[in-house]
């Protein structure tokens, strides 16, 4: 009985998490991820300087990007 | 009129620039590259601490994409940073006497101030160049390289990056690698690890002597190599989902030549708490970091929710949890030309590394490692902040941003006693971040 409740449970879950035509968009009904603002980097140049002043103050760095080195700040 | 013109010329003039310094057109087809797609970014960034440190930071990014979709970027960066940072010695109920990093002269902090170095001061300069291009159906390549120089610190870098898209590009999967080596010229040399400050007479003509005695050499360097792995998954028609998992090993010196480590009276019945001791800071050779990252976007009408969380770990028992968040509001034409608003928030905690200490007792010999670095002490942190942008001149856009950041250093756990009782050990750091942006 256990078995079978987990079953119902798990086997909608795997379809969800794997049926490709649930994910993703044709190519045409791409009007709203084509915009600027819906890129993952949309403001390149405010994630360098708040990447910089992050890996100053704190001691995590990168995730999103390289962590690298490149200034003698931490 | 006068604006469109100058629009034009500065254009021309970065441009011209950008392709001398690539050294591969000619004057003809830089001019001719007037028209073509040069696409600039500019920002101006200032940061102020309260009290402590100030820095600018001014960045040029060129890009330029060519007919067959392939890129180059180039990125031209310039800060500068003034301004006073924690040693890493406690504060005291009297007054307190330093020596600088160089071995010029002394400083001395005030009873109950917590000890800051204010000898900082340094301009960096940095460019990176990037070139992406597709290398089959599908298949894009990049390959880029970084130089940055400041007075006492060099670093060089180069870094490597495969993407696949599959599934009609809604799923891409990427790897990605950089190497940096990096070199430490401190003024003054590298301290001795676990060595004491020497303190006293600076004009003593034996100084110069006992100085040398506590350095170990005059520059050393450390490298970083870092693998990244990126799954991107189209959802829907407004959300899109990326998840990275990130390896990091620094390897090298990674002290910071600055810090110091106070030593305090609290072996005997005594505990006074008092500093009997100040020695320069100690930690391991090499770093292991790793973290998983997972970022959302999410289009609703009109409105654009950017989030994303990391978290990372690392072999100095560091772990930390970063959440980012952005929400973008179109203003439509009510306050400038497509104008928006962003707010920003962001929250950041970590946990201590397992040699960080805010000081040591003078009962214990020495560990092999020790930092009172607070940076990699516990901590919880904040931003909160509001972007403003528009378009003008025809579709450039202009944005400004203003945040404030508090930082609060947290007590892992240490216990106070005498003298310490009555200073503040873990002190909060208040930041302002403003910032203008133009891009044409």
């Amino acid at each position: 009985m256990k078995t079978k409740m987990k079953l119902t449970l798990l086997v909608p879950l795997i379809v969800s998490a794997t049926g490709c035509a649930s994910l993703g968009v044709e190519p045409w009904e791409r009007d709203l991820l084509a915009k600027d603002e819906m890129s993952l980097n949309a403001s390149p140049l405010d994630s360098a300087l708040d990447d910089h002043i992050y890996f100053s103050k704190e001691a995590s760095s990168g995730g999103k990007s390289f962590g690298g080195g490149g200034c003698g700040c931490n | 009129m006068s604006n469109k013109v100058e629009k034009i010329n500065i254009k021309a003039a970065l441009t011209l620039a950008t392709t001398t310094l690539l050294g591969c057109h000619n004057l003809a087809q830089a001019e001719t590259a007037e028209t073509d797609t040069w696409e600039f970014d500019t920002a101006f960034l200032v940061y102020s601490e309260v009290d402590r440190v100030n820095a600018g930071e001014a960045i040029l990014n060129a890009k330029k994409t060519f007919d067959d979709d392939k890129i180059l970027n180039l990125k031209l960066t310039v800060d500068a940073l003034t301004g006073a940072s924690a040693n890493g010695a406690v504060a005291q109920p009297t007054v307190q006497t330093f020596t600088r990093p160089s071995g010029n002269g002394q400083y001395q902090i005030k009873a109950g101030d917590i000890p800051l170095d204010d000898t900082f001061h340094d301009t960096r300069v940095q460019f990176n160049g990037q070139w992406t291009q597709p290398i089959a159906s599908n298949l894009t390549a990049s390959g880029g390289v970084h130089i940055s120089k400041e007075y006492d610190y060099l670093s060089l870098g180069v870094n490597g990056n495969f993407s696949v898209d599959f599934d009609r590009k809604n799923s891409t999967i990427s790897a990605g690698f950089s190497y940096f080596q990096d070199t430490f010229t401190p003024e003054g040399g590298i301290p001795k690890p676990l060595a004491s400050m020497l303190i006293g007479d600076s004009s003593a003509p034996t100084w110069d002597d006992e100085f040398i005695k506590t350095r170990i050499g005059t520059e050393d360097d450390k490298t970083t190599t870092d693998i990244l792995l990126g799954f991107t998954q189209v959802i829907n028609r407004r959300m899109l989902m990326q998840f990275n998992y990130s390896y990091s090993i620094v390897d090298g010196y990674l002290n910071d030549p600055f810090k110091v480590v106070s030593i305090v009276e609290g072996s005997n019945e005594n505990n006074s708490g008092v500093t009997q001791d100040v020695i320069y800071e100690s930690r391991p050779d090499s770093r292991v970091k790793q973290s998983i990252y997972a970022q959302s976007m999410y289009h609703f009408d009109s409105t654009v929710l950017d989030i994303s969380y990391r978290y990372m770990w690392d072999d100095w028992k560091i772990n930390s949890h970063t959440i980012d968040s952005r929400f973008r509001i179109p203003m439509g034409d009510s306050l400038g030309k497509e104008s928006y608003l962003q707010p920003h928030f962001r929250f950041y905690q970590q946990s201590a590394a397992d040699f960080y200490r805010p000081f040591l007792i003078d009962d214990n010999t020495l560990p092999t490692f020790v930092s009172a670095d607070y940076r990699i002490g516990e901590m919880t942190a904040f931003t909160v902040g509001l972007k403003y942008g528009m378009l003008i001149n025809n579709g450039n856009e202009l944005a400004f941003r203003l945040e404030y950041y508090r930082q609060t250093s947290t007590d892992a756990g240490f216990n106070k006693f005498g003298a310490l009782n009555d200073v503040e050990l873990y002190p909060t750091i208040d930041a302002i971040i403003a910032q203008v942006t133009y891009s044409f």
